[in-house]
Formats: structure tokens, sequence, C-alpha cells
């Protein structure tokens, strides 16, 4: 492990902000902090980065303990919340900030400068103001002014979050290249999972000081551990239970119900493709269809409750109202009385032997 | 219709305040120039030239300028600490710099007589100060006593100007400039001090007039005319004298403090104008 959180405990006066917090990242992968607001992410950023301290547990880089590292010997760039960029120094200056204090050779740092201000695409505005700049440029000025002094880790507290949502995605995409072109292991703190799920090798989602999961993109979305994850990915409906529906007759009593659209399918009563699931199907009607750009979302009444399912523009058109065939393949399942209990899948007992994906 | 009643309004309101304006402020300082030129320009000079003025001026510059150097250096102090540390007693501190605000000065005075006078429970510490020390320190009805009155009277201006703009701007700057390997006084001079500029410039602007004009505090404190009497002091001993050629000489030494105001003044306003030119 090349960075790495060990029993990490943090109060602020008797709020706890981390909760013996474990984890660790591989040398130059980019690994995403995932939480809600307030859920504790800024703070073990910053008890990575030395800027706030630890109550106990030990912070780990490159296999050395660096608990008693100030902040600056560590190592580390930083892009901060609101970029923080110093307002009194043009671009330029920003940039040269971190040498300047080191103490670099002029002439080299002049040449490590411009070479920052034409990998971030910023030439000729060397002499302009932070206030000058449009959001995505200071954005950049900050990702060159945290790495110009060569870190072994950059961290970026929610680097996108000041930033409207188109230039977000062009961003997205060329901060991924940049720091995959310097190679530099990162940890970014985000709120927005497709944010996570685009940028991260790994994810690690945050709730309340606590960690939840940690893991690829890929199994955090497909094997929730726990109900918070399971809730906090994708878009879910939670019910009490599943009265009513078949195949899940065989739930145990007080357990919760979480539905992701992925699994709900639903088709029309000729439907050829599934014609052999008929009789594991529920009838459900149409409330509502939007339009998602390139699907649409339906809200069923099903059995005296509301899923969500999505629909491909290409299957034939449906209308409010209209009368469906609901196939639930399977749930998450969860005891909320239990916090440790971690959430499972419990697949529908009609289809048995059948591969839904298969279909 | 409505835009008329706007128009009258709007005449209305710039109407009466040049009028107080002009009652309030512009005539009074003009019966001033008036007044000290009443005697003609030769009597204006030999006023203005007087040795009790010539003290008085003395004693208000110095007290003027130990004032703004001492209250600039602590305010930044003060404000640095309210702002950048979280502390015990913070609060407490935060309320202590407005006193001066709050309490009149003639009491701030009062005060330091009893804390520093013959009686005062200070005596005998400033009495040990001196035989150590060989000095001859006197607190009261002396010049150091002046100044630490107008330092008294005068602490707030410069913290209260700039503790609004250390809080506005927050500690990322400063943090993310320690995190590059910054130490203290580099933060402070690349940093933070652009910041503030303005800020503490107008603080210390203000910090100047109120110590130029002060009255009430030095009054209790200053009782020795032509030693460590300040300009308004002098003003009004000339002015309660009553006769005749007296009261043109308040008015010529109180002309003097109107030019040093409107300096000041000027000052004020080109500070402000950079100020914002900067924003
Ligand atoms: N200096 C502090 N003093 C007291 N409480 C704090 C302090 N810093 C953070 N907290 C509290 O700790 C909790 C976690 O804060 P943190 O800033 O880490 O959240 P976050 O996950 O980064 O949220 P966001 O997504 O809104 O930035 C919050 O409830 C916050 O109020
Ligand atoms: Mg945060």
């Amino acid at each position: 492990m090349y960075v790495e959180m060990r029993k990490i405990c943090k109060k602020f006066g008797d709020y706890e902000a981390a909760k013996s917090i474990d984890f660790g990242i591989e040398k130059g992968k980019m690994a995403a902090l995932l939480g809600p607001s307030g859920s504790g992410k800024t703070t073990i950023l910053r008890i990575l980065a030395g800027l706030e301290k630890q109550d106990s547990g030990d912070v780990i880089i490159e296999g050395r303990v660096v608990n008693d590292i100030p902040a600056s010997k560590r190592g580390i760039g930083f892009v901060f919340q609101n970029y923080a960029l110093f307002r009194y120094m043009t671009v330029y200056d920003n940039i040269a900030f971190g040498l300047k204090v080191q103490k670099a050779d002029k002439h080299q740092m002049k040449e490590r400068v411009n070479e920052m201000i034409s990998l971030i695409g910023l030439e000729g505005l060397e002499k302009r103001y932070p206030d000058q700049l449009s959001g995505g440029q200071r954005q950049r000025v900050a990702f060159a002014r945290a790495i110009v002094p060569n870190p072994q880790l950059l961290l970026l507290d929610e680097p996108f979050a000041a930033i409207d949502a188109k230039v977000r995605k062009e961003l997205r995409a060329w901060l991924k290249e940049m720091i995959e072109k310097v190679g530099i292991t990162s940890i970014f703190v985000t709120h927005d999972q497709d944010e996570a799920v685009e940028l991260a090798d790994d994810i690690i989602i945050i709730n309340e000081g606590n960690l939840e999961q940690m893991g690829s993109p890929v199994s955090i979305y497909k094997h929730p551990e726990t109900p918070f994850v399971a809730h906090f990915i994708g878009t879910s409906n939670t019910l009490d239970n599943l009265s009513g529906f078949k195949g899940f007759e065989g739930i145990e009593a007080g357990k919760k119900v979480i539905i992701r659209p992925e699994f709900v399918e639903v088709f029309k009563n000729d439907n050829q493709r599934f014609k052999n699931l008929m009789d594991a199907t529920e009838e459900g009607i149409i409330k509502k269809i939007a339009f998602r750009g390139s699907y649409l979302e339906l809200t069923m009444l099903v059995n005296g409750v509301l899923l969500t399912t999505t629909r491909s523009l290409e299957r034939r058109s449906v209308s409010v109202g209209e009368k469906m065939r609901v196939l639930l393949h399977r749930v998450y399942l969860f005891d909320d009385t239990n916090a440790e209990m971690r959430a499972e899948i419990y697949k529908n007992e009609l289809l048995k032997g059948v591969d839904i994906e298969m279909l | 219709m409505k835009e008329r009643r706007e128009i009258i309004v709007k005449w209305m309101l710039i109407g009466i305040s040049f009028l107080f304006f002009i009652i309030m402020l512009v005539l009074p300082l003009l019966e001033v120039i008036v007044r000290a030129l009443a005697d003609g320009w030769d009597s204006y000079c030999n006023a203005i030239s007087a040795d009790h003025t010539l003290s008085a001026l003395k004693v208000t510059l110095i007290a003027t300028v130990i004032a703004l150097a001492v209250n600039t250096v602590f305010g930044l102090a003060a404000a640095w600490a309210l702002t950048k540390f979280d502390f015990f007693g913070r609060n407490v501190l935060s309320t202590l710099i407005d006193i001066p605000f709050s309490i009149s000065p003639v009491i701030a005075g009062l005060a330091f007589i009893m804390t520093f006078g013959r009686s005062g429970w200070m005596a005998p510490v400033l009495d040990w100060i001196n035989q150590t020390l060989g000095t001859d320190i006197a607190l009261v009805f002396s010049v150091p006593g002046v100044v630490l009155a107008t330092i008294f009277v005068t602490f707030p201006f410069v913290s209260r100007e700039i503790i609004p703009i250390l809080y506005a701007q927050g500690s990322d700057e400063e943090e993310a400039a320690a995190l590059m390997g910054a130490k203290g006084f580099t933060i402070f001079r690349k940093i933070t001090f652009p910041h503030i500029k303005w800020g503490l410039l107008y603080g210390m602007i203000l910090c100047t007039a109120r110590a130029f004009g002060e009255f009430g505090a030095v009054y209790a404190i200053s009782k020795t005319r032509g030693e460590t009497f300040t300009l308004p002091l002098e003003i009004d001993a000339l002015y309660m004298t009553g006769s005749a050629d007296s009261i043109t000489q308040a008015f010529a030494v109180s002309s003097l403090l109107v030019a040093m105001a409107v300096v000041i003044l000027i000052g004020k306003n080109i500070v402000e104008y950079y100020g914002r030119k900067r924003k």
C-alpha cells in the first residue's frame, strides 16, 4: 500500500467526524472518497494532508508513519474545495509559489512553471489574476499549483463542485488524463457518484464518519455490503415488505427491501422474449413516464407499491395507464434495526435456474 | 405619476441632506476660518506660532504617532489572534477590544489617574521601575500619560477594520501556502497582508483622526498648559480665557486642527478609492 490510514479517529468537540477509518491505496491509483454532505470526507482528506490532527490512529505514506510530520513535509499536493488560489497573485505567481518558497533555482523555476502552464493549456493567461479566470481555468491553475513541486500524492477536495454541469464533464476527462500523464497517486472527494464511478479505480464510501465500503466501482455497484451503500449508489426504492409479490414469500418478516430500477423488467403481455417467465410476473399499471434523454423512466403501480424502472427508447412505445407485465427478479434485503448487518441479495424464487442476464 | 413622486422624493432627500450638511458642518467650519482671520493675517500667524500652540502641536503629534504605531501593531496582533485561533477567552477578548468605543473617554482618563496616580495601586510599581532604571517617568499629568490615554481611546480602530476582512477571507489561502512550505512571516507578507492592506490603512487613518481630536481622556490626565496640553486642550484653554483676543486665537489654533482633518479626509478618500478598485 502506498497511502494508508489505520484506525483514524477524529472528534470535533463531542461530534465524531471520523470513526476508526481504515483503508489503503496502491501507488499510481486514483481513489474517490464518496459520501453525502457532512459525512467526513474533507476531514479525512485533511488528516491525510496533515492539515488536521487525528485523535488516534496512524497515517502512513510510503511505509512511513507521518503522524508527526508537518503538512509541508509530507510531499502532498492539495487542491482545495474552492481552490484557495492566491487572489493577489497572478496565474504565474500562483503556480510558482511552491517553488519560490523552496528557494528553487530561478531559471529552473521559470522552466517548470512554463511547462505547467502549457500542460494545463493556459498559455497567454500568465498575467491574469484569479478573479479574471473562469471556474474551469481556476481549477486548472489550482491543479498546476498543487503538482508543480512534484508531490507523490495529490489530494483533491471536490475538484468539480464549483463548476457548472457541462464544463464539469470536460474537466473530469481532462483531470483524469492529466493525472495519468503525471502518474501520481491521487485521492479525490466527491458527493457525485457519476464522478466517482467515471474517474476512480477505487471508491471509498463514507457515511457519518464511518467507512461503509471500499472497492472498485463495479463491485460497489453490484455487491453493496451495507444498507447505506445499497441505497446511496444508484437510484432505488425502499419498501417495508414485498407482500403479494410472487417468488418473494420467503423473506423474513421485519426485513426491509431495496429495489433498483435494473431489478425490474417491464414488458407488454405479448412479449416474446419473456414469454416463458409470464408466471413469475405481476400486473402493473404505468403511472408516470419521464423522458430522461436517452431512455424513459417509468413509474409502475404494482401490488399497491410504486416501482421505478427504465425503458429503452428502441422498444415499443407505452402510455400512461397502460397495463404491463412486471418482473421483479431480485432485491436487496437489509435489517435496519441492526446496522452491523450486511445487505444481501434475494433472488426471485420462481426464477431459480433462469439466468436473467442471459435474456 | 409614480415617476414624478419618485423624483420629488429624490430631490427632497438630496436637499435635506445638503441643508443639514451645510448647517451642521460647512457653516461652523467656515465660521472657524473666518473667526481665525478676524484680526488679520499677522495675528493669525502669531497665534499659531505662539509657544503654547507649538508645544500643544508637538504633544499632539507625539501622542498620535506613538498611538498609531502601538495600535497598528497590537491591533494586527489582536485581530490575528481573534480570527485565526480558537482559544479560551476569545469572546472575552473580542468584547474587551471594543471597550474604548463604549465608555466615555473621561472615565478612561480618570481610571488612569486612579491606577497610576500618587495613590493608585500601580504607583509603587512605577516607583520601583523608576528607581531601578534611574528614570523619572510619570504617567499622570505628563506626556507619557497623554500618550497612554490616546492609545487607549484609539485602540479599536485598526483591529475593527481588519477583523471582518480576516474573517471573510478564511484561512484557506494561508493553509495552501503553509502546505507548500511557506513559513509564518512569508505567509503574512505574501498572502495575508495584501488582503488587509487597504483596511489596515483605513483603520490607521481613522486612528490618526481620532488621536488628533481626542479631548476627554486627555483632559482628565493633562493639567499643564504649554507642557502636556494637546491642541484640543489648548483651544479649550484659549477659549475659556474669554478675552476677545484669546477667542480669536482659539479659532486660529482650531483652524490648524481643521487643516489636519482635511488632509486626513483626503487621505481617507484616496485609500477608499484604491481599496474599492482592487476589489
Ligand atoms: N473544525 C470543525 N469544528 C467542528 N466541527 C467540524 C469541523 N470540521 C468539520 N466538522 C464537522 O464534521 C463533520 C464532517 O465534516 P466534513 O467537512 O469532513 O464533511 P464533508 O463530508 O467534507 O462534507 P461536504 O460534502 O459538505 O464538504 C460535519 O458534521 C462538520 O460539521
Ligand atoms: Mg467537504
